[in-house]
């Protein structure tokens, strides 16, 4: 019992330079994928592009340049010089879509957030409270897994009403089964080791065991998960805003850019072309990234 | 065996409940007078409004109206369609067979393609090979597949000219229905270049919902292929001097193939989501474009009703897969049985 009890006293004295190491370790794992240290400095660059918006687009996403109508992507011409073209209306393509970074990625975040706050306290309460607590909560998740995400985010967008938020909410509620399942299985793996029961028999109560004891130790697998859905999180916002459940325009966002210049896609291939092009290549990155995180973070699970 | 497949459909009856469940508070939960939201009609006198709760069953307590609809469910009835005041049912088993059409060619596109991908880029692991059909996987999965779609669209239909972009069959044929199947029905019809018809109509659509499940299956395929390599008896058979092929093909790919299955049997939800944008991309008439169009023309029974059938379809799919995942490797059944 001594061996138990003092092991985590040692690790605690020794925390600062165990995170810093960590840290170490972890890039050095991250950075042997060159892909994903790629896919990283690319989601910086859009991250970067979305704060800065103001600053980076050419023109106000909402201006309309009523000269310019449909016009082909251009630069360095005397008139109409916009280097994604123009819409129906005249509005700036590029504009658009640097300003429509700024919704996907808070879209892909909320989702993420809202997963994981309400994925690990559902997760945690099931596998602490066992019994008929964490069969509810169970079947509650196996009956929104089998129901296809994007039909369950259409019947939820249907009751809440279309819109960018409630596209959000109700695709948080989609993907909420995954983090469930990953928290709850990981905790119960965690909760039967030494160091709990040491906690335990040193007093410590139950939430205090839940969060600070145990959920540190559960958290590799599910920022691994939590990037997956990143990505997935951008895809159905935009697939939602495409079927005109989600962002409504004018609103610059990316599904909805696709929606809005449908009917031109024609006769101003640009104008769906580019904003397709953005969500692809912002997914991409996002999943290039997550797949170095799951080799640097997660050594149990297969490296792919 | 017998306790085996009892436990697997034991675990399904909570799901349908909950999904049930699902389904009835999705109609009590829309918002404004359910009566307005489900019939449609404004500017009710009160006795009309009474005579339609009624009608709806909704002056009864919810318990009791919950226990109606499950009652109903299980006797095959899903509600009308408001729009077309037929069973619910009836529309969607006349819509489904285009779906199913649909989703089959495009699971048979993915594991034609996916599985001899995943199989070169193991064997080639590590090679430009291995990271350019990975790289090109991971754009697959990165798709989103409904601007894929137009995209085609843009390129086959429009510049060049080559593929139809929307139905299943040219309206200069006319196929009598005999199994829903437009495939199977326009090879049995007598019309010369109706079957040409259908397969031209399906390209497109097929390789839209196709790309998602062929990244999938091809990576799968790859990581389940570097795991058997690594064998004791992968490289007994090497050593033996067996050909490639046959090491390759026979010893390796048979034992890879039980996770391959599994991920094939976990793409049916993947292709039913797919199946709504591509459908409403490519005017198929199937089932999502059919449940796409019920949610914006407030068909609330037929959104309520396509619901229940698809998790049905989709529990179901899962459940032969876990028996057949347990007859493929005995091991699963003992364990959990």
């Amino acid at each position: 019992m001594s061996k138990s009890t003092t092991d985590p006293i040692a690790t605690a004295a020794r925390k600062p330079s165990m995170l810093q190491q960590n840290l170490v370790e972890f890039w050095y794992y991250f950075s042997a994928s060159k892909t994903a240290v790629i896919g990283l400095a690319f989601l910086v660059g859009i991250i970067f592009m979305a704060i800065f918006a103001d600053f980076i687009a050419p023109h106000d996403p909402a201006a309309q340049y009523r000269d310019c109508l449909e016009q082909a992507p251009a630069w360095g011409a005397d008139k109409c010089n916009f280097l994604f073209g123009t819409d129906y209306v005249g509005r700036d393509m590029l504009s658009r879509i640097i300003y429509g970074t700024r919704l996907s990625l808070v879209a892909g975040g909320i989702v993420v957030l809202l997963c994981l706050s309400l994925g690990i306290v559902c997760g945690l309460v099931a596998g602490y409270f066992r019994g008929w607590v964490d069969t509810v909560i169970m079947r509650i998740m196996d009956t929104i897994m089998s129901v296809p995400g994007l039909l369950m985010a259409l019947v939820l967008v249907a009751i809440l009403g279309p819109g960018l938020l409630n596209a959000m909410i109700a695709i948080s509620i989609t993907y909420l089964p995954h983090f469930v399942r990953l928290t709850r299985s990981s905790y119960i793996t965690e909760s039967s080791k030494e160091y709990v029961i040491a906690s335990k028999v040193a007093g410590a109560g139950k939430f205090r065991i839940m969060f600070i004891t145990i959920l540190p130790n559960c958290m590799a697998p599910l920022i691994v998960q939590g990037t997956l859905i990143f990505s997935s999180g951008i895809l159905d916002t935009a697939a939602l805003g495409f079927l005109g459940m989600g962002a409504q325009p004018p609103t610059p966002e990316w599904g909805t850019l696709i929606a809005e210049n449908r009917d031109l896609m024609l006769s101003a291939p640009w104008t769906v072309t580019f904003p397709g092009l953005a969500i692809l290549l912002a997914v991409l990155a996002i999943n290039l990234m997550g797949d170095g995180l799951r080799d640097a973070l997660d050594p149990k699970m297969k490296r792919s | 065996m017998f306790s085996f497949v009892l436990n697997r459909i034991a675990l399904l009856v909570p799901i349908f409940f909950g999904v049930t469940i699902v389904s009835f508070g999705f109609i009590r939960l829309l918002p404004g007078d359910p009566v307005v939201a489900l019939a449609g009609e404004r500017d009710m006198t009160p006795a009309r409004h009474a005579e339609m709760m009624a009608k709806l069953g909704l002056d009864k307590p919810a318990w009791q109206q919950y226990f109606d609809y499950v009652w109903n469910l299980l006797h095959g009835d899903f509600g009308t369609s408001v729009l077309t005041n037929r069973p619910v049912l009836d529309e969607f088993l006349e819509l489904f067979p285009a779906t199913v059409e649909l989703s089959v060619t495009a699971m048979l596109l993915a594991i034609v393609i996916g599985v001899p991908i995943g199989i070169f880029a193991a064997v080639k692991r590590g090679t430009i090979f291995d990271q350019g059909l990975m790289g090109l996987s991971l754009v697959g999965y990165s798709m989103p597949i409904f601007w894929w779609g137009l995209l085609l669209i843009i390129l086959f239909g429009g510049i060049w000219g080559l593929t139809p972009v929307s139905g299943r069959i040219s309206f200069l044929f006319d196929v009598e229905t005999i199994t829903g199947f437009l495939l199977i029905d326009s090879l049995l019809s007598t019309d010369d270049g109706a079957f040409a018809s259908a397969v031209h109509h399906m390209i497109l659509p097929t390789i839209v919902l196709g790309t998602i499940p062929l990244a999938i299956i091809a990576r799968q395929t790859r990581s389940a292929m570097l795991e058997v390599l690594s064998e004791d008896y992968v490289r007994t058979a090497r050593a033996k001097g067996l050909s490639p092929l046959r090491v390759y093909g026979l010893h390796a790919l048979r034992n890879a193939m039980i996770t391959v299955i599994t991920v094939i049997g976990l793409q049916v939800g993947t292709l039913m989501a797919g199946a709504i944008l591509t459908e409403s991309i490519f005017s198929w008439p199937g089932i999502g474009k059919w449940i796409i169009f019920s949610v914006f023309s407030r068909d609330y029974y037929a959104v309520q009703g396509g619901l229940v059938l698809i998790a049905m379809i989709i529990m179901s799919v899962n459940l032969i897969v876990d028996l057949m995942y347990g007859l493929i490797n005995p091991r699963i059944m003992h364990t959990s049985s």
